[in-house]
């Protein structure tokens, strides 16, 4: 810990040289950029301009058709996405994702898997071992819910929830999974303003827990309040990179938004 | 404390109840719909908690039920080498652990299979999984008898400390057999699915991206439970060829993997008690039906009773009554609340 100044410093995750083409049309060209362990890196661009691409390229999701990403030294590239997010980069989906079936209670257990250790035949014996570490867990995930503000509907369905509880709920399952960086794309979609004022409390929250963040968000107050850093993407390159106050005079970032016709706005 | 004690209550009923009715031809039905049963549970972890659909799940059974047959009454295989391979019939449990270890081999097989091919895609791959076996059975006329059958199939036996052991011919040992391994297969699965592992299968039926970005390696979960339903239906096949003594490869018929999953379905699948519920109705709907219908009139009620099922609990029967108790206890609550307005105001 009396390293903190430097490790603060350390790149925890650093995109090198990505590409993604599919089939002619190319989503990135080149990307290159990193984001410093403890920080809230946004990374902005107008529609298509390839943000969940990048998201997908870092999370295995996708294999980029160039490029390395690495992770505390790590090649992401090679992994499949469940050992990416085994070694704590986890992410949420723009469209809202949640396991719709089960008690929202489950779906932060289910988030919790990695955190386990109890397999099959554990679990067919009833070890002691594993009741205890099920009793750690459960723990651990109303913990999480208490977190996020939804220990109230720890009992009812997922798919029951109104929109704005579900994209909460989609970070719990996240966090659940004991991220080290967590990569949210556009938490704040379709949020009304108090909602969306309530998230950013929450991302601050997670971070001043030790996380790393990587955002993607539409919302300019959101991104400019809370950013250290932000990465400005468009037409699949990198435009810009800075602090939100240098961002926000960049004449090529006003330029880009102000050429798609503020399709920001619409969210 | 009720809802924990009603299995077991239930269980002790279905041991007592038909053997005390002594009825044989009962026995006959509970014990080959007790079979059926084992399959459906062993196709509902696969269908129900994972969300795969195989309709070759028959073809594990089928496997099951060779395997013991075979290793039980012995058999010699030409390999082409100079002696033909020997094996001595082996003693039944022997044999009938065979059958399941052979079947959960093909289960791990069809499971990473799964994998490379979703979908309607993995659906007509097991189709064609249980037919390639059944014409197997028909044509490796040396192994299997082909159409003639394998006969004389030893019955499984048991040791009892009063008679020692003794090869299970009476219908009611049989049934109790099968009860009993219907209640192991039933803890296995209700530990399984309660379990880590169990949240694993739920999160690739609900949402396999969501399963793998928090880490969840589902290919290997998902092999795991067909390699555990696969030796559960051969488990069941073990018990049927034992029991009904002859096999043919008419056991592959793709009609029984249908039976199967209009029991998971009716009874309701990703339920524990669901197979179960919807093994009993149309296992033993048929035979009720032979008593008072004539033969095309039962099969129009059967599939009529299975279409009403299916159109007006879309969920299956066990999700229904629960959502029923649970919206009957709401509203007694919300009785309960208005009064206490009403006597406060
Ligand atoms: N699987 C795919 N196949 C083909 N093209 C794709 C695929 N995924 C994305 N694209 C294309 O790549 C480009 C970048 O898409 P991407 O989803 O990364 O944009 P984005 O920055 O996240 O946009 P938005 O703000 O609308 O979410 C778009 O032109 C999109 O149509
Ligand atoms: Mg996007």
């Amino acid at each position: 810990m009396s390293l903190a100044l430097d490790e603060s410093a350390a790149p925890i995750l650093e995109v090198r040289e990505v590409a993604v083409h599919f089939s002619g049309l190319i989503a990135i060209a080149s990307m290159s950029f990193a984001v410093p362990e403890g920080e809230i890196v946004s990374l902005i661009g107008p529609n298509g301009a390839g943000k969940t691409t990048a998201f997908n390229v870092i999370t295995g999701f996708l294999k980029p058709t160039g490029g390395r990403v690495l992770f505390r030294g790590t090649d992401l590239t090679r992994l499949s996405s469940n050992r990416i997010a085994g070694l704590g980069v986890v992410r949420t989906f723009q469209r809202t994702s949640i396991f719709a079936g089960c008690t929202v209670f489950d779906n932060v257990l289910t988030g919790m898997h990695r955190q386990g250790r109890a397999e099959t035949w554990g679990a067919l014996l009833r070890l002691a071992s594993v009741r205890a570490e099920t009793g750690r867990m459960r723990a651990a995930a109303a913990e999480i819910l208490a977190f996020v503000g939804l220990s109230h509907r720890a009992g009812e369905l997922a798919g029951n929830l109104a929109y704005g509880e579900q994209r909460l709920l989609g970070i719990a399952i996240a966090l659940a999974a004991d991220p080290k960086l967590l990569l949210l794309d556009e938490p704040a979609a379709g949020l009304n303003p108090s909602e969306t004022e309530a998230f950013m409390g929450v991302v601050q929250r997670i971070r001043d827990r030790g996380v790393t963040i990587l955002l993607v968000e539409h919302d300019m107050r959101m991104v400019m309040t809370i950013s250290d850093r932000v990465v400005v993407l468009n037409h699949g390159r990198i435009i810009a990179e800075g602090p939100p106050e240098v961002i926000r005079a960049n004449p090529d970032v006003i330029q880009a938004y102000l050429g798609q016709g503020v399709k920001h706005a619409k969210g | 404390m009720t809802a924990r004690l009603l299995p077991w209550l239930f269980v002790l009923v279905m041991a007592v109840g038909p053997l005390w009715l002594g009825d044989q031809y009962i026995l006959y039905v509970l014990t080959s719909t007790g079979i059926f049963i084992i399959g459906a549970m062993s196709l509902n972890l696969l269908l129900g908690y994972t969300g795969q659909l195989s309709l070759g799940h028959i073809a594990f059974f089928g496997i099951g039920a060779y395997t013991s047959a075979l290793l039980s009454l012995g058999f010699d295989l030409d390999l082409g080498g100079a002696e033909p391979f020997v094996l001595g019939p082996q003693p039944v449990w022997v044999a009938f652990l065979g059958g399941i270890l052979v079947a959960a081999l093909f289960g791990f097989l069809i499971g990473k299979l799964a994998f490379r091919v979703r979908g309607a895609y993995f659906v007509i791959v097991t189709i064609s999984f249980a037919q390639v076996m059944r014409m197997v059975a028909l044509n490796w006329v040396d192994l299997t008898e082909g159409p003639m059958a394998l006969n004389n199939i030893p019955p499984l036996s048991v040791w009892l400390p009063w008679d020692g052991v003794i090869p299970l011919y009476r219908k009611e040992y049989n049934y109790l057999l099968v009860l009993a391994v219907a209640v192991v297969c039933f803890l296995v699965i209700q530990r399984l699915v309660q379990s880590r592992v169990g949240r694993a299968l739920v999160a690739l039926r609900e949402n396999e991206s969501l399963a793998r970005s928090v880490g969840i390696d589902v290919t290997r979960y998902l092999v795991v439970a067909t390699v555990i339903a696969a030796g559960m239906a051969g488990a069941a096949g073990g018990l049927y060829t034992h029991y009904i003594r002859i096999v043919d490869p008419d056991v592959f018929m793709f009609i029984y993997t249908v039976t199967m999953v209009i029991m998971v379905v009716t009874g309701g699948k990703g339920t524990l008690a669901g197979p179960i519920v919807g093994g009993l109705a149309f296992g033993i709907l048929p035979e009720v039906l032979r008593e008072v219908a004539r033969p095309e009139v039962q099969w129009i009620i059967y599939g009529v009773a299975m279409i009403v099922v299916v159109f007006f609990l879309p969920q299956g029967i066990v999700p229904a009554v629960r959502n029923w108790f649970a919206g009957r206890r709401k509203r007694v609550a919300a009785t309960a609340l208005g009064l206490r307005k009403e006597t406060s105001a």
